[in-house]
């Protein structure tokens, strides 16, 4: 569909969203991303019954950490498509780059590039 | 001398190991599937230059709503790439020779004008083809150019010139770089040498010009169920945006039309098309979902939501959804001359003449049998009935009137998808029960190289980038982002291909591989969902483990969705190649382990589906054991006698027994009840208890199919139980074949039709009731000519060939009247007097029966089976039927590998539906049987024993339950049974499991490698 959304939305590949874990999130951000989406199957349409439905918990736990730190609970969001939605996919993008954008860069990030000057 | 003639004459014997399958679509693939891997060769021939059929145009299925195209999109995949399948589109079937086991077709292959070989697939043509011709794909609302692809995942994945739009200017050629355009083609004649063949060509919509009442054709917003299919898809002609024809506006009254070229007389359709109301339901209900305020109506003769989960989506779609089911037929259709809006004239539930307005009015269109494909059937030898589908019989539901043909689909009889999977995989079981002594011969087994052992070895990374033509080159610098590879951490050799999916290309990888000693492979290219298997295939080929691949998705993920910006879309590629190059580090090479399998099969049930399965899988050359509870085998059976069609049950089951027991490889094990059970696909065993001695026995085998079957409720309403005149449909059915002349005897007759179905209690439709009722009162009348049969029904649910039956028995006279579940007849008794009371919705006044017999067509339900569940872990529904591991695709499939399930447990159904099944299970049990050894492992959760501290948070989280603590007090979960979602090694407490080619290292340093690289981290 070749449908054009922001260049800074990358791609990691997982078997099912039941795979990615709290700790993995925030690695991502420990990392300096500013933002983190899994996208899953929708709700009832897992493709492995119910990961998606874990990973939305996850999500959750993951909201109420990155408030409690500071980060706040905007930079984190579960959102479900099908694999015939590409204009969902592309919507989502740009949504969440707006979002984020809003949000300006991750603290960590700020701190990571101070600490290695 | 003799020996030597011997030999000979046994290979003349021998059948051919090969099958051609006609016709590509869902039905088609899950036939060539089964086939392929259960060890024979497959020819599938398409005459549409993809294969896909019907199923690549709807948007959603029904009762689940889920996308058509991914959950088929796997399939399409498999069946382009799988080496024991030759796809042969644009093709047609010209003629047969021979005898079953050894036919010779002939086939002509038309010109696509594009090399298959060459074609990649990447669409630079179809840009600078200067032609617009319309698109049949998108039920010609869209345009596409004159060099096109029918749809985007369309297998072979490969342009087609349509010679008749083309205007010759030559551009596709000079632009393609794959040097893949050939105007030169033309028609190629080609025979292929078959064991047997199996019909799947599927059906066409209904033309709806030929009902010139309703406008189609003239007025631009009456659309077809087909093309409003395509209105609601998102790649459909408006991506999914719900607009109607004439003028772009959003419809809000939305006006559907059932039976249009069904139950039809005046068309030549008699037959009910099976699947539109629910089609329609579905149309209604996604329409909702796309535009909030969309209010849809859908006129009907009766609702058949027959199959499973089919009521409760109906019943859905009404109170969730709002939509408005009107029971009447619209008489004519006129135009609003501005608005462009339609006035609907019908007869309301009150019996006036009403006209109603709508924005847009939807023709739900039956099926046909195609022209082309009754032109074939000719050629084939192949009977047809009076409508143009394919002669078959009851008993043997996928067997045409020729020896070693076969018939699965719509082109059977309409049907929906998941019947006409199971149908498919049914046909399979009969196409290779006479060739399974030459299973494997035509069949090829790739060998590979011995594995390179790379565990000691420090990552040699090699990236290969991609231009795809100028699909990424024109927007990403793809030599700059090769430049980049080079300086990350562990790569050793970069290159950039302008294919890299060519074949030559595969070459130059291998040659790459051995030269530069790599053992990690990257290709920065397209998409792994296409992709990945090539070239998992190419670096196996060069001795590496298939795991030892990954991919940069820089074209997909960048170069097509960032082309209007080109610098930052080279920095986003070499993101993702930093990315990949991270992870690849970090990639360990994953065994498989081979297991052997037990090739033997276990059936649970000896009613007509276990028989059935029994029979056939002994027929592919396997040992069967067939174990039933009760003293004889038969189940339901034993109680029916002849069909609606008049076939004779009781014979048929005598015959069906005596084969059973008297095969030699069908051990049946009566009196028998299982007691536990334990094991995976290729090896499980179960214990049952034996009785009258109870005697305990194992029996080890690679699969197993349920088969329990189901029961008739006993009504506890319509004072069922109180009077000997008040009886079952079984019961009756009994009496008519044991006692005629008593029944003859009863002039005045009640069918109370949904007897304990479609309520409260059970939200489902039994199915086979209407038939049963229709059935039996048709021999009644033929008993007693004279008789009065009144049946009260609420949807007459005869559908698809059954219908001529529902006609036949009005026109005997037999009267039906509806009543509404609100409103339900009343049964009395005073005195020896009985007396049915119920409203005549026409003459709207209380009407009075005393019957000499009340018939009750009560529910079908499930058995007791709630232990056998919970030992074999199998989900059932809410209802207590097993439930199939996929509604549509996977009708016979448990979700655990290598249990299947037929008949009436998994759903109330006909005899001739519960053999397709039957049979369904043998093809699908035999793709683990014919298998000496399976591959276990892969992407599999693996459990660290010494961290685990036995909580159970994995045995509580696995969606199939497969992590059980072990002897050691540790977690384990078995390889063979792990379908590798990581859901466990997300929820492990202490990090104990990892979920393999996925672990935490390395999608930590994937996410970390987004930020910065592995040298700046360090």
């Amino acid at each position: 569909m070749r449908l054009s959304y922001p260049t800074n939305v990358k791609i990691v590949k997982v078997p099912c969203t039941g795979r990615v874990d709290i700790l993995l999130i925030l690695k991502a951000f420990e990392s300096g991303v500013d933002g983190v989406y899994l996208a899953g199957c929708l709700e009832g349409e897992c493709h492995f019954l119910r990961g998606n439905l874990m990973a939305k918990k996850r999500v959750q736990y993951v909201k109420t950490l990155l408030d409690e730190v500071g980060l706040g609970s905007g930079r984190v969001e579960m959102v479900n498509m099908s694999s015939a939605q590409g204009q969902r996919f592309a919507e989502v993008a740009r949504e969440m780059t707006e979002k984020i954008r809003v949000l300006g860069p991750s603290p960590v990030k700020r701190s990571k590039v101070e600490g290695r000057k | 001398m003799e020996a030597a003639r011997d030999l000979s004459k046994s290979k003349i014997d021998q059948p051919i190991g090969a099958v051609l399958v006609i016709g590509g679509g869902i039905g088609g693939m899950q036939a060539s599937l089964d086939l392929a891997d259960s060890g024979f060769y497959v020819y599938m021939v398409d005459n549409s230059p993809t294969i896909g059929g019907v199923m690549a145009q709807l948007d959603k299925t029904f009762p689940t709503n889920d996308c058509s195209m991914c959950i088929m999109s796997p399939k399409l995949v498999e069946c382009g790439r799988h080496l024991n399948i030759r796809v042969i589109t644009n093709a047609d079937v010209e003629g047969i020779e021979g005898e079953p086991g050894r036919f010779s077709v002939t086939l002509t292959r038309r010109p696509r004008y594009i090399h298959l070989d060459r074609c990649t697939g990447c669409g630079e043509c179809a840009k600078h083809c200067p032609v617009t011709a319309i698109d049949a794909y998108n039920e010609k609302l869209s345009r596409r150019a004159a060099i096109y692809i029918k749809y985007a995942q369309a297998i072979p994945k490969v342009y087609l010139i349509d010679r008749e739009q083309c205007i010759g200017c030559g551009l596709c050629e000079r632009v393609c770089l794959a040097k893949a355009v050939n105007y030169e083609e033309s028609r190629i004649v080609e025979k292929i040498d078959v064991g047997s063949v199996i019909l799947s060509p599927g059906y066409e919509v209904f033309d709806a010009h030929l009902r010139p009442e309703f406008g189609y054709g003239v007025y631009p917003n009456v659309v077809t169920s087909i093309e409003f299919e395509r209105l609601l898809s998102a790649t459909g002609p408006h991506r999914g945006h719900l607009l109607r024809p004439s003028d772009g506006t959003v419809p809000e009254r939305i006006a559907f039309i059932q039976c249009v070229g069904s139950r039809d007389s005046n068309c030549g359709n008699d037959y009910c098309s099976s699947i539109c109301c629910m089609y329609a339901t579905k149309e209604a209900i996604i329409a909702r979902e796309h535009v909030h305020f969309v209010k849809p109506t859908i006129f009907y003769m009766d609702v058949r939501a027959y199959g499973k989960g089919f009521d409760a989506y109906y019943e859905r779609a009404k109170s969730e959804y709002g939509v408005r089911f009107i029971k009447c037929m619209v008489s004519r259709i006129r135009e609003q001359y501005k608005t462009k809006n339609l006035l609907l004239t019908y007869l309301n539930e009150g019996g006036n003449l009403v006209e109603e307005e709508f924005e847009l009015v939807v023709l739900s269109v039956g099926m046909v049998p195609s022209k082309t494909t009754m032109e074939m059937a000719k050629q084939l030898g192949v009977e047809l009935d009076g409508y143009g589908y394919c002669k078959t019989r009851p008993f043997e539901p996928t067997s045409t009137s020729k020896p070693g043909i076969y018939v699965c689909g719509a082109f059977e009889a309409p049907k929906d998808i998941p019947e006409t999977v199971t149908q498919a995989s049914g046909a399979v079981a009969d196409a290779t029960g006479a060739l399974s002594n030459a299973r494997g011969t035509l069949a090829t087994k790739k060998e590979y190289p011995i594995e390179v052992d790379v565990a000691s070895e420090d990552p040699r990374i090699g990236v290969f980038v991609c231009h795809c033509g100028i699909n990424i080159g024109g927007f990403v610098n793809v030599p700059a982002v090769k430049e980049y590879a080079r300086t990350l951490k562990n790569v050793a050799y970069v290159d950039e291909n302008l294919y890299t999916c060519s074949t030559d290309t595969q070459e130059k990888i291998k040659n790459a591989v051995n030269e530069h000693h790599l053992n990690r492979v990257i290709v920065a290219s397209c998409s792994p969902r296409t992709h990945e298997p090539m070239f998992r295939e190419t670096i196996r080929d060069a001795g590496l483990n298939k795991y030892l691949f990954e991919m940069a998705n820089i074209r997909d993920q960048c170069s097509w969705v960032h082309m209007s910006q080109k610098k930052e879309a080279t920095e986003k590629a070499k993101n993702l190649v930093r990315m990949a190059v991270a992870n690849a580090r970090l990639i360990q090479p994953l065994g498989e382990i081979a297991l052997s399998v037990t090739q033997k099969g276990l059936v649970i049930g000896g009613g007509v589906a276990g028989m059935t399965a029994a029979l056939k899988l002994a027929e592919q050359g396997y040992e069967v054991f067939l174990i039933e509870k009760e003293a004889q085998l038969g189940g339901n059976l034993r109680n029916l006698h002849y069909t609606l069609e008049g076939e004779d049950i009781q014979a048929f089951l005598k015959n069906l027994i005596n084969r059973v027991t008297g095969h030699p490889s069908i051990q049946v094990i009566t009196n028998a009840l299982v007691v536990d059970f334990s094991g995976s696909k290729g090896n499980f065993s179960t214990g049952v208890m034996v009785a009258p001695t109870m005697y305990y026995r194992k029996i080890e085998h690679g699969v197993a199919i349920l088969a329990t079957g189901a029961d008739e409720w006993k009504p506890n309403e319509y004072l069922y139980g109180e009077d000997p005149r008040i009886l079952t449909q079984i019961e009756l059915e009994n009496r008519i074949a044991n006692q005629p002349d008593e029944m003859a005897r009863a002039n005045q007759i009640v069918i109370i039709q949904c007897v304990g179905s479609r309520n409260e209690e059970r939200p489902y439709c039994s199915r086979t009731c209407c038939a049963t009722a229709i059935k039996n009162g048709l021999k009644m009348k033929e008993l007693n000519p004279g008789a009065n049969i009144t049946i009260l029904y609420r949807d007459m649910r005869t559908y698809g060939l059954m219908e001529s039956y529902y006609a036949k028995a009005r026109d005997e006279g037999i009267l039906f009247i509806r009543y509404e579940p609100e409103k339900k007849p009343l049964v009395s008794k005073n005195g020896q007097e009985l007396t049915v009371s119920f409203l005549d919705r026409i003459l709207n006044e209380e009407m009075e029966i005393k019957p000499d017999l009340l018939i009750l067509s009560s529910a079908t339900i499930s058995r007791e089976n709630e232990e056998l569940a919970t030992m074999l872990k199998v989900p059932r529904t809410a209802e207590g039927f097993f439930l199939e591991a996929h509604m549509k695709l996977r009708p016979v499939d448990f979700a655990t590998d290598g249990l299947y399930l037929a008949g009436s447990g998994h759903g109330p159904k006909l005899i001739s539906e519960s053999i397709s099944q039957a049979s369904a299970t043998v093809s699908r049990a035999c793709t683990i049987l014919s298998k000496e050894k399976i591959l276990v492992g892969g992407v599999a959760a693996m459990v660290e024993g010494e961290r685990c501290a036995a909580c159970l948070t994995c045995v509580r989280v696995c969606p199939y339950n497969v992590p059980v603590i072990n002897a050691k007090g540790e977690a384990e979960i078995d390889l063979a049974k792990c379908k590798g979602c990581g859901s466990c090694a997300a929820e492990c407490p202490a990090r104990a499991i990892e979920l393999m080619h996925f672990r935490d290292g390395q999608l930590w340093a994937k996410s970390q490698a987004l930020i910065y690289s592995i040298e700046q981290s360090a």
